[in-house]
């Protein structure tokens, strides 16, 4: 990607911009966990794509793990009580 | 306090309480409550099963369509939950214009993106710059709805 900077390319109706697409990259650096903010603007974009799969396949594990962790817990939890603890927890 | 920082809150997709995410918790929390006073079907792989379906519909519903990957996501839990079979209108989406950015060299690039595609609901018709766009709100999302969960098994470890 580095190597073709100033080029634009069609896709369709829409010319896409190597600009336009490193804008893009950094906006989904920034969420990525190993987040590299300032001076660094040189990473692969194949890389940020690679590190970007890693992370949703681990966010999905961690969402199946999540979901076993909690129908394990639901079996003798007090929602209610709960709920209020929660919520307690997120105005905080 | 409160109506400036709720207008703050509203404009700021990162604050603790953005309309999204409170929404993402209620329903979250509804359907929990809901799954454990059903009694048919209780057994914990079923439950384990609703429970991550939930956890997709929250987020799903709490950015409704204003996204291709909610969207996506939505019309996949509603012909699920109608016990559809694979569903007919990915077919259409392919042939969509506006087709992905494929072609040139760098292949290791391009496969990291269609790898990606079919990471994030509803990629396999976006554009790279779309698939980028969807892909940074879904991550962020996601996230969110994976910390909601912990914070449930949180509160109910008590």
């Amino acid at each position: 990607m580095s190597s073709r900077r100033s080029r634009s390319r069609q896709s369709g109706s829409t010319r896409i911009t190597d600009e336009q697409i490193n804008e893009l990259m950094s906006k989904l650096q920034a969420v990525l966990p190993e987040a590299r903010r300032g001076g660094n603007d040189r990473v692969p974009a194949a890389k940020v794509l690679q590190e970007t799969c890693s992370h949703i396949r681990r966010l999905r594990r961690e969402v199946d793990g999540l979901s076993e962790r909690l129908s394990e817990l639901l079996h003798s939890a007090d929602l209610n009580t709960a709920q209020a603890a929660f919520i307690r927890s997120l105005l905080m | 306090m409160e109506s400036k920082s709720s207008d703050e809150n509203c404009n700021n997709p990162n604050s603790e309480l953005h309309p999204s995410k409170l929404m993402m918790a209620s329903h979250f929390l509804r359907a929990l409550f809901r799954i454990q006073h059903t009694t048919t079907d209780s057994s914990f792989a079923g439950r384990s099963r609703k429970i991550r379906r939930a956890a997709y519909a929250s987020m799903a519903y709490s950015v409704g369509t204003k996204r291709s990957w909610s969207s996506a996501l939505l019309r996949k839990l509603r012909s699920r939950s109608r016990l559809r079979s694979p569903n007919p209108r990915r077919a259409k989406y392919a042939a969509l214009p506006g087709k992905p950015r494929v072609a040139r060299p760098q292949q290791r690039e391009m496969d990291q993106a269609q790898v990606l595609r079919e990471l994030v609901p509803g990629g396999t018709s976006m554009d790279d710059c779309r698939l980028l766009e969807e892909t940074t709100d879904f991550v962020r999302c996601l996230s969110t709805q994976v910390r909601l969960m912990q914070a449930v098994v949180d509160s109910v470890s008590i």
